[in-house]
């Protein structure tokens, strides 16, 4: 019944167009929130409705998908966003970073380097990085335009006051090519350097927000930070405890009621694709084992 | 006697020390007039205002003296009339055929601007310190540890202690927000302060303290500064001269000694004969 109730990929035409307008706007002007007409998605607010239509706007019917969420690619909301392609657009759809074309993704950048042919969707709560520091969204675009960024350091600021350090660890807010303060979403700071310079192109939707913005392939993008506080991406004791890798983002899980503890990569295609490829963390067995 | 002041003369004890002797207002107000519908809020208000001088502006409630003062400080746009404002970087320049980012740039760089409500002039969501960096901040400050001491160092100019810097304002007296809002303003040294009943809402002996501060530092910093007010302690302890509103209009200028103790119009003599004898 879907075939013919849908047009591919949900959203009709004229929208889909709308919304590749707005896109094309962003690439434009890097870092720059463009209005777009949000429309209502078969979803709720808040899982990913903005994503989900840049996603929508941008599959041919060639492309592979591959939906993530804090890294993961079988927890709930990747699962049902990568069901609902599968019914609405009949794309193939992976696993494997660098066998999708199309990745959207929530709260997390894939460890493996992205390349020139990959489209990075970014789902978006709050697009606007200056809004719990100034509510009125009259003044925040206002100084965006007249590039008035003060009032993000008077945040970091506060930060090392409370904490001695910069206590940001997500949504840590971005300058796109000298110009445009952006909110990269509520990614992990570790993965900011991987904005900067990324041959892939970086699109976020905001769907109750109604914003669409964009980091074209090959962009400047510096975490702000101050001159004796440098920004810091971050880093672990501990390897993974499933494939020994040191390099990557971890999740702290609990394994018992007793403080046991470990922690393993949360970009779980990255830390099985190093497992099948014989790599073996402190608490993990061999990968054949495992998946037997 | 109805005055107006575009031809008033400077005091020549009315300049202090600061800029010294020099040849142009600092800002010059050219018959501003702004209206609301029907109703003026002021009406064909002419003064000029010269370097390290302190002009008061009293009137009674719906006199127009706050219309004036947002008018001025560009905060209302005025219907008709001129603001002349001399500039470090070029000269004398209309305020109000600047650009935007100009505008706001000299807002918060060249002039400050004192709330009666010290809320509205503060951030009240981040630190006292954070309040007073904002500004250095704003223009481009980037190193943590030298805005912390100029922090400090403008904390203990309007005496709050230094171990209340990473204290919300929500946490201070009415008498301490109003004080951390002039240190906030005062940081990036500006020329132009404009006060807005700047001791209202405070009781007497914090009022005292205030104006004692106030005073101390328009000395001390040689700043030029609009005070509104309704209160003729306040004016007769800070202006250098004084502009007495009724309905929109002046109806006396003066030196604040000379207006004070020989008020020559009605409303002026009424006003002055008003103010309780302790």
């Amino acid at each position: 019944m879907t075939a013919e109730a849908y047009n591919f990929a949900y959203l009709d035409e004229q929208t889909k167009r709308m919304i590749r307008r707005a896109l094309l706007k962003a690439v434009a002007i890097p870092g720059y929130q463009v209005p777009f007409a949000s429309r209502e998605m078969p979803m709720p607010y808040g899982w990913g409705t903005g994503g989900v239509q840049v996603t929508a706007a941008c599959l041919t019917p060639d492309d592979t998908l591959k939906v993530i969420d804090q890294g993961a690619d079988d927890t709930t909301n990747a699962v049902s966003i990568r069901k609902f392609f599968e019914r609405t657009a009949g794309v193939e759809t992976t696993e494997e970073t660098e066998e999708a074309t199309v990745i959207q993704t929530r709260h997390r950048i894939p460890e493996k380097p992205l390349t020139e042919d990959q489209i990075l969707v970014y789902q978006v709560p709050i697009p606007e990085p200056l809004r719990f520091l100034e509510p009125r969204e009259v003044e925040t675009r206002r100084m965006h335009a007249l590039a008035e960024y003060g009032l993000m350091h008077v945040k970091l600021y506060e930060d090392i006051s409370q904490h001695g350090h910069i206590a940001t660890t997500y949504a840590y807010p971005v300058l796109v090519e000298d110009r445009y303060v952006m909110d990269p979403s509520p990614i992990p700071k570790f993965d900011n350097p991987k904005l900067s310079n990324s041959p892939a192109l970086q699109l976020f939707g905001a769907g109750r927000e109604q914003r669409i913005y964009a980091i074209p392939p090959y962009t400047q993008v510096v975490s702000l930070d101050f001159e004796d506080h440098p920004f810091d991406p971050g880093q672990w004791d501990e390897d993974c405890a499933l494939c020994g890798a040191s390099d990557t983002y971890l999740d702290e899980v609990i394994t018992d009621d007793r403080g046991g503890r470990m922690f393993v990569c949360s970009d779980t295609a990255h830390c099985r694709a190093r497992r099948a490829a014989g790599h073996v963390g402190a608490m993990g067995a061999p990968y054949e084992e495992a998946e037997a | 006697m109805s005055a107006t002041s575009a031809d008033f003369a400077p005091s020549p004890d009315g300049g202090r020390a600061g800029e010294g002797g020099s040849a142009t207002p600092l800002l010059r107000v050219e018959a501003l007039t702004k209206r609301y519908g029907p109703r003026i809020g002021c009406a064909d208000v002419s003064f000029d205002l010269w370097p390290g001088e302190v002009l008061g502006i009293v009137g009674e409630s719906g006199s127009g003296k706050t219309t004036l003062l947002n008018c001025v400080s560009g905060h209302l746009d005025p219907d008709e009339g001129r603001v002349l404002y001399d500039t470090r970087a070029s000269g004398v320049q209309d305020v109000r055929l600047m650009s935007e980012p100009e505008r706001r740039m000299l807002m918060r760089t060249d002039w400050a601007f004192v709330h009666q409500n010290a809320r509205d002039g503060l951030r009240m969501t981040v630190s006292a310190g954070a309040n007073v960096g904002e500004r250095l901040m704003g223009v481009g400050a980037r190193h943590y540890g030298r805005i912390r001491g100029q922090a400090l160092d403008w904390l203990g100019k309007v005496e709050i202690a230094a171990e209340r810097i990473d204290d919300r304002p929500a946490a201070f007296s009415g008498g301490m927000q109003q004080r951390l809002q002039i240190a906030r303003n005062l940081v990036t040294g500006p020329r132009l302060v404009f006060m807005d009943e700047p001791t209202g809402g405070l009781d007497v002996s914090v009022q005292a303290r205030l104006l004692d501060l106030i005073r101390g530092l328009v000395r001390e910093l040689g700043l030029s500064a609009v005070i509104v007010t309704h209160d003729l302690a306040v004016v007769r302890l800070l202006a250098d001269r004084l502009m007495v509103m009724k309905g929109g209009h002046v109806v006396e200028t003066g030196l604040t000694d000379q207006v004070l103790d020989d008020p020559q119009h009605a409303y002026t003599q009424l006003l002055v004969s008003s103010v309780l004898q302790v």
